[in-house]
């Protein structure tokens, strides 16, 4: 018998494996390729030479695809080799889980045997485990070792990469701890393993964990046991776990032809990549016309001063941005006497402070600091740290900074590490602000990490881009899916430089059509100014000009633009006296320590950061509201959506005789919450509400989560039905409505698909609902006599009679109709208080679930701690006119939305701020509607993007930026004499 | 402050189709079914339309949707943006003179609302040119088509002979001994089709369809067998090559016999839709009646065909609707309305208990229906039919083949591994 070869090819490995006759394994091997895929399964075969002359060959994995066809091999896929290997050697086994590069699979082989994949994202996956290290900049053995030391959990999102860093860079810029940062990240890992492809099914008996991470990482073994509930019996972690797969391709090469090695390595050699592989054009023709691009960019510069020769005074601007620090020192006449730009490797405080130190040793006794401001994510902390004069939102800054380049600028694009800001301007103020949302951010650290999965520097690897002959057209989507898109270059027989400098184009298209959402470079403008890191990335400049087909200016201190606006801002606001900065003697003794705790200030529970520093100061962070500071909340908040939630839950009241029925607090009860508890007192029944909903809560009825893809509100309300059949009640209602309220203001009146026939997902994945525990009524709430007629059927058991239902139908529509009252006259009232207090009023508009402080994460009470006063788009929109759209208005919550937006217009102190659920398919119709709305008479539209992320930072610095473009904007209305 | 009944209008102009258009417009239409699209434009052709049906496809087509379309708009809306304005970029046509034509079901999903983005497509660029609504709901009545009962007659037995055409090629394809003779008998019959439409004789359809099965079944074979694999799912990347990644070719290419059900079953769920709402909610308008009768009359039509289609012996006949309905009810409830909503379980359980147990399920990256249609089904149809073996797949414009085609050959290995335990 012929020995056997399996060759496993994944997303960065390559594992080989041979087989004696026998089943024995005569050699094995797990080789990172870095892209370079054939060569380095050339390398292998020429290792299995020295045990076999010829084998029989089968090849598997995600990138073994290609290669197998072209090289005419045997082609396995994965997780079928992987079950082969099961079976034989594992018989036991219950389930199995394998992450690998950038694929999740889960294997259930007893009761119903099922294998899954992830779908088109790499959250979760090994990759994921690669960018989060870098992002930590720890190895990832390091960060495993760390990750054991942890004592404390912080939620992270784990759908996706960029998301996790934007929970992950805050808790780094607030000081915590990296090594529970790190059990967080594998902990992620193992929710979004559990979440997106249980999917319903509940992983348990004897699990096999497989695959490279699992393997190597210990730290992700503890959290899979942990969150599984798994003892040493029930979790098997096979010796031969990171080859597995290239085992069980070996086992499926039973059936392959006998070859010679060599003529299978010949034949691999002779592969090449088909033609299918999208390029564009070179970013570059010559040398020559990269020198004169150079020699035109150079124009950009600042003058520099010596700083150890200078005698005078100096504005000293720090950007603590999401991955970087900045630092600069300037002149009164703008000269640069020191500038720093670095990495800030998650220790911004550490790396300041040095070069603070630095700075005061260069500039001796000659120059005095009039003046310190500070910008960006570490905006706070440094600002207390350091005892820094001024703070200024970001968006700001860049656009101060901007304006000093080119006062005639009219649009200034960002590119920075971790977002990406474009402001339009009009009359020398912020006339728009975009800011990239979570989904679509293809960021500078996206190239960076790239770059170092390939084993190479980001200056390097975009050098290489400059001149490449075909770069690769790679999509403009998330940098997930970019992920998958460079895989598939890959396979294609793709250069690196190639790559490279197709990353670059990826990044700036979706700066443009994504971001800024242009149709046409005309858009943009005629004076345009980027800035950010990112940009002095030359190919990406090179790419922004090619695809905008405009010269644009780039300041040789690109990077450092944000602090030169705070910088620019000291100046603007010093005063005679010196900088209230940390003296050079005060800065020998700095040193603090930190400490996280949770705030239990209100049901929140925030994560709360305490910098205590050397002398006695504290800085807390992380808190959403005052109370978290330590502080009193007011007493009368001018907060509609807290007034809301507290009304709705205080509303179940009455004991009944018939029975107890469980209403599930999440999606349409937040709007018919009233109606039912009305309805079902009437009926004699006792009505029972769901826990708050919080982030246990969600995890609770996670593995019966179908659809990862779903809005966060949804898959919340897994967990709502989870407490509720733990309290026991009879049953449980909600029901299925096509059609929401007719509130005679649009073409229709549906409710989304989610809202209207979740309960038919839930029937379907929750095994613990069946005979009767749910009951999920096909009504229609504005057709009375039907409505009566389903009720009565669906509660058949309690044998009602149609009078009755009658009855209590009527009572809860009329409860309704109360509580809609109540919240229109509070809405006055805060209104009314607000214009008298002259505070600005913000309508948060979104879905009546928003109201749910787990979906907004708190954003109304960060608005009253920013000086708003919140209303909500039900509070409002029946002031506002008709409205006539561009889009079909058929739906009754977004024809809110529309008429909320039109009554903004009308008022110079209401603003409005739209909440977007992650995932809600149909706001990607009215986002664009209500911004035309607001946009056509004037106003800022603002939108917020929310998902199970529980961190505000960037949603501050976009409020915030709000609030300044306001201010701006009335300053500017006073000077030129209009009335407010 | 506030009039009461006051209306603010935000709305932008657009060019309206008007009467006059039709003589010397030409109005383009996305592709979807490649076949039964040439057979319904050979319908607006002989009313005097000037229509073309688009197969533009590739990146640039990708790329233009990327470029008009909101990111998380769905990728149908993507696929037929992008396909309108890369073919109006072309040269190939007087966009002066050039209209657009897209259907709406007016039902809850954002399908409907492709047309308002198509229009705000075009604003940027191509601001003349009209967009034109196909639709039965009373939508968009300045720049519909005024269709005739006459031509809603023919559009029925368009679909039917469609379905026919395309179930037939599909059993005939992967077994053809002579290669390229089933297309080649494909393309006989929608030249045939179309002649009917043309110079009349579209109603006999009895001798309609058993010319196309005796075609079809003159055809060559070789004995052998293949995986039958199920297509359902979201209606656009369920028959779209473009937006399917080319998937019947695929599974060709595998050795599979892909399975794709009629794409009457839409039309008929869509009227089915509007009974349920007079039945459950007693919204009942004139228009109820009017539907009442079109299901009756498309079903006695469908049940002849599949009569006839049996008798012939030859292939298999489509899904009886009315046991269709029956699957939902097994499923879900008739009630899911929105999208391909209980049509999707529903064809997920006619195909399982009619032995093509293997099936993927399409839809867009993020589709809303198909959240609980399609994936939050698929464990009930699971329960119900133990043998079946279905794939979600997610379509999307950065979603690679790759990724795609490795989800389905993880089924396609169950499938044979069920097949090899069976025997």
């Amino acid at each position: 018998m012929a020995k056997l070869l399996g060759i496993d090819v994944g997303s960065t490995t390559v594992k080989v494996c041979l087989l004696d006759e026998d089943g024995t394994t005569l050699y094995s091997s797990y080789e990172r390729h870095f892209s370079r895929v054939k060569a380095c399964v050339l390398q292998e075969l020429e290792k299995v030479r020295s045990f076999a002359r010829s084998a029989k060959v089968c090849v598997t994995g995600s990138a073994g695809l290609g290669l197998a066809e072209r090289g005419k091999l045997q082609f396995v896929q994965e997780v079928q080799a992987a079950f082969c290997a099961i079976r034989k050697f594992y018989p036991d086994a219950d389930a199995a889980v394998e992450l690998g590069g950038e694929d999740a699979k889960i294997i259930f082989v007893t009761g119903g045997t099922e294998q899954r994949m992830n779908g088109s994202c790499a959250g979760g996956t090994g990759a994921f485990i690669d960018q989060m290290a870098t992002l930590l900049d720890l190895s990832v053995d390091e960060m495993d070792r760390l990750s054991l030391e942890a004592e404390r959990i912080y939620p992270i999102a784990s759908r996706c990469g960029v998301f996790a860093k934007s929970d992950i860079q805050p808790l780094l810029n607030q000081g915590a701890k990296k090594s529970d940062i790190a059990a967080s990240i594998f902990r992620a890992v193992v929710d979004q393993t559990v979440a997106g492809l249980a999917q319903g099914r509940r992983i348990r008996g004897k699990v096999l964990f497989l695959g490279g991470p699992l393997y190597f990482l210990k730290g992700l073994r503890k959290a899979f046991k942990e969150t599984l509930s798994l003892d040493e019996e029930h979790a098997i972690f096979p010796e031969t776990a990171p080859r597995f797969m290239a085992i069980g391709a070996a086992m499926s090469a039973v059936g392959a032809q006998e070859e010679e090695i060599d003529a299978v390595a010949k034949r691999l050699r002779e592969v090449r990549g088909d033609d299918a592989l999208v390029s564009g054009k070179p970013l570059f023709s010559s040398r020559e016309e990269y020198h004169a691009f150079v020699e035109r960019h150079q124009r950009s510069d600042l003058a520099f001063e010596n700083i150890l020769t200078y005698e005078g005074d100096a504005y000293l601007g720090i950007d603590a941005g999401s991955t970087t620090t900045k630092l600069i020192l300037i002149t009164p006449q703008c000269k640069i006497l020191y500038s720093h730009y670095q990495t800030n490797n998650g220790a911004p405080l550490e790396i300041v402070t040095s070069r603070l130190k630095e700075l005061y040793a260069l500039a001796g006794k000659r120059i005095a600091i009039r003046g310190a401001a500070v910008t960006g994510y570490g905006e706070d902390m440094m600002k207390a740290a350091l005892k820094l004069d001024l703070g200024i939102v970001e968006t700001m800054a860049h656009f101060k900074a901007a304006l000093y380049f080119n006062p005639e600028v009219d649009f200034i694009i960002d590119i920075g590490g971790q977002d990406i800001k474009c402001f339009k301007v009009k009359n020398r103020a912020v006339d728009s602000i975009m800011l990239n949302e979570a989904c679509s951010s293809g960021c500078g650290s996206f190239i960076q990490t790239f770059a170092r999965a390939m084993g190479m520097e980001i200056e390097e690897f975009s050098r290489l881009g400059l001149f490449a002959a075909h770069p690769v057209e790679l999509g403009s989507r998330c940098t997930v899916f970019m992920n998958s898109s460079v895989k598939q270059a890959q396979k294609e027989g793709a250069t690196v430089e190639d790559i490279s400098a197709g990353l670059s184009a990826s990044i700036v298209k979706n700066a443009i059509y994504k971001v800024i959402r242009a149709r046409t470079s005309e858009e943009l403008g005629d004076h345009i100014v980027v800035q950010g890191g990112t940009f002095l990335n030359d190919a990406v400049l090179r790419s922004f000009e090619l695809e905008t087909g405009k010269e644009v200016v780039r300041p040789a201190i690109a990077g450092l633009m944000g602090a030169f606006g705070a910088a620019l801002y000291a100046r603007e606001n010093a005063k005679e006296t010196l900088s209230s900065i940390v003296t050079e003697a005060e800065l020998e003794r700095f040193a603090y320590t930190s400490r996280a705790v949770t705030c239990n200030g209100c049901t929140s529970h925030c994560s709360v950061n305490i910098l205590t520093f050397a002398d006695g100061r504290r800085y807390i962070s992380g808190n959403k509201c005052e109370r978290g500071a330590g502080l009193k909340p007011a007493e009368h908040p001018l907060d509609l959506y807290a007034f809301k939630y507290e009304k709705l839950l205080s509303l179940p009241s009455k004991k009944g005789k018939r029975g107890r029925v469980g209403l599930p607090f999440q999606l349409l009860m937040y709007e018919q919450l009233p109606l039912w508890t009305g309805f079902f007192e009437a009926c004699g029944f006792e009505v029972v509400l769901s826990e708050r909903s919080s982030r246990e809560l969600y995890f609770r009825g996670q593995h019966t989560v179908a659809s990862d893809t779903a809005c966060y509100p949804a898959k919340l309300i897994h967990g709502h039905i989870e407490s509720l059949l733990d309290m026991g009640v009879d049953f449980i209602f909600y029901p299925c409505e096509s059609y929401n309220l007719d509130e005679r203001d649009s073409v229709n009146h549906y409710n989304c698909p989610v809202v209207a026939y979740y309960p038919e997902l839930l029937k379907a994945n929750n095994e613990r609902l069946g005979g009767g525990n749910l009951i999920m009524p096909y009504i229609d709430p504005n057709s009375e006599r039907t409505t009566v007629k389903a009720l009565t059927r669906a509660l058949s058991r309690y044998h009602l009679s149609s009078a009755l239902v009658r009855k209590a139908f009527r009572e809860g529509m009329e409860r309704m109709r109360a509580y809609h009252a109540q919240v229109v006259a509070e809405g006055k009232r805060v209104m009314e208080q607000a214009e008298r207090e002259n505070k600005q009023i913000v309508v948060l508009a979104g879905r009546p679930y928003h109201v749910d402080p787990e979906i907004n994460h708190g954003i109304n009470k960060l608005l009253c701690s920013l000086g708003f006063a919140v209303l909500s788009e039900d509070a409002v929109f029946e002031e506002g006119d008709l409205v006539k759209v561009n889009v079909l208005n058929q739906w009754t919550y977004h024809a809110r939305l529309y008429r909320a937006a039109e009554f903004c217009t009308r008022r110079e102190n209401v603003n409005l701020v739209q909440l977007v659920s992650f995932g809600c398919g149909i706001d990607a119709i009215t986002t664009d509607e209500v911004r035309a709305i607001l946009e056509s008479r004037g106003k800022l539209y603002t939108q917020i993007k929310i998902d199970e992320i529980n961190n505000l930072g960037v949603v501050k610095i976009r409020l915030r930026s709000m609030l300044a473009a306001i201010e701006e904007a009335q300053k500017t209305k006073i000077s030129e004499g209009g009335s407010l | 402050m506030k009039t009461e009944g006051a209306t603010s209008d935000f709305t932008q102009p657009y060019p309206v189709f008007t009467r006059e258009m039709k003589k010397d417009y030409l109005i383009l239409a996305p592709g979807m079914l490649p076949w039964h699209f040439e057979l319904i434009a050979e319908i607006f052709r002989a009313e005097g339309y000037r229509v073309e049906i688009l197969n533009n496809e590739g990146r640039q087509v990708i790329d233009e949707g990327l470029k008009h379309v909101h990111n998380d708009t769905c990728f149908p809306a993507l696929c037929v943006i992008g396909q309108f304005l890369d073919a109006l970029k072309s040269g190939k046509y007087d966009v002066d003179k050039t209209a657009l034509l897209i259907t709406q079901t007016g039902g809850g999903c954002r399908a409907s609302n492709y047309l308002p983005l198509i229009r705000k497509a075009l604003r940027a660029e191509f601001p003349q040119v009209p967009v034109i609504s196909l639709n039965f709901s009373g939508l968009e009545k300045d720049s519909g088509l005024s269709l005739g009962l006459g031509v809603i007659r023919k559009l029925g037995y368009a679909v039917f002979y469609g379905d026919l055409i395309m179930s037939c090629y599909n059993q005939t394809k992967p077994y053809e001994a002579v290669s390229g003779s089933a297309d080649e008998v494909r393309d006989r019959c929608i030249s045939a089709a179309r002649l009917l439409f043309r110079a009349g004789g579209f109603g006999r359809l009895k001798e309609n369809t058993y010319r196309i099965l005796d075609a079809f079944s003159a055809v060559e074979r070789r004995e052998e067998e293949r995986l039958r694999v199920g297509v359902v799912g979201e209606i656009y990347v369920k028959y779209s090559p473009l937006g399917n990644s080319h998937l019947e070719e695929f599974l060709l290419s595998e050795g599979c016999e892909p399975v794709v059900p009629a794409l009457m079953e839409f039309v008929l769920y869509c009227i089915v839709n509007n009974l349920n709402d007079a039945k459950f909610y007693g919204k009942r308008s004139l228009a109820t009646p009017v539907f009442r009768f079109a299901y009756r009359w498309l079903l006695k039509k469908q049940r002849r065909i599949n009569r006839w289609t049996k008798k012939h012996g030859v292939f298999r006949p489509q899904h009886d609707f009315e046991r269709l309905r029956q699957h939902a009810d097994e499923v879900i409830h008739q009630g899911v309305k929105m999208g391909e909503g209980w049509l999707i379980p529903a064809e997920m359980a006619a195909l399982a208990e009619t032995g093509t147990e293997n099936i993927v399920c399409t839809q867009p990256f993020g589709c809303l229906p198909n959240h609980i249609a399609g994936k939050g089904a698929v464990r009930v149809v699971k329960t119900l039919y133990p043998k079946a073996n279905i794939v979600p797949v997610d379509y999307d414009p950065s979603a690679t083949r790759v990724n795609q085609e490795n989800r389905i050959k993880l089924m396609l290995a169950t499938a044979r591994e069920n097949q090899k335990t069976a025997n």
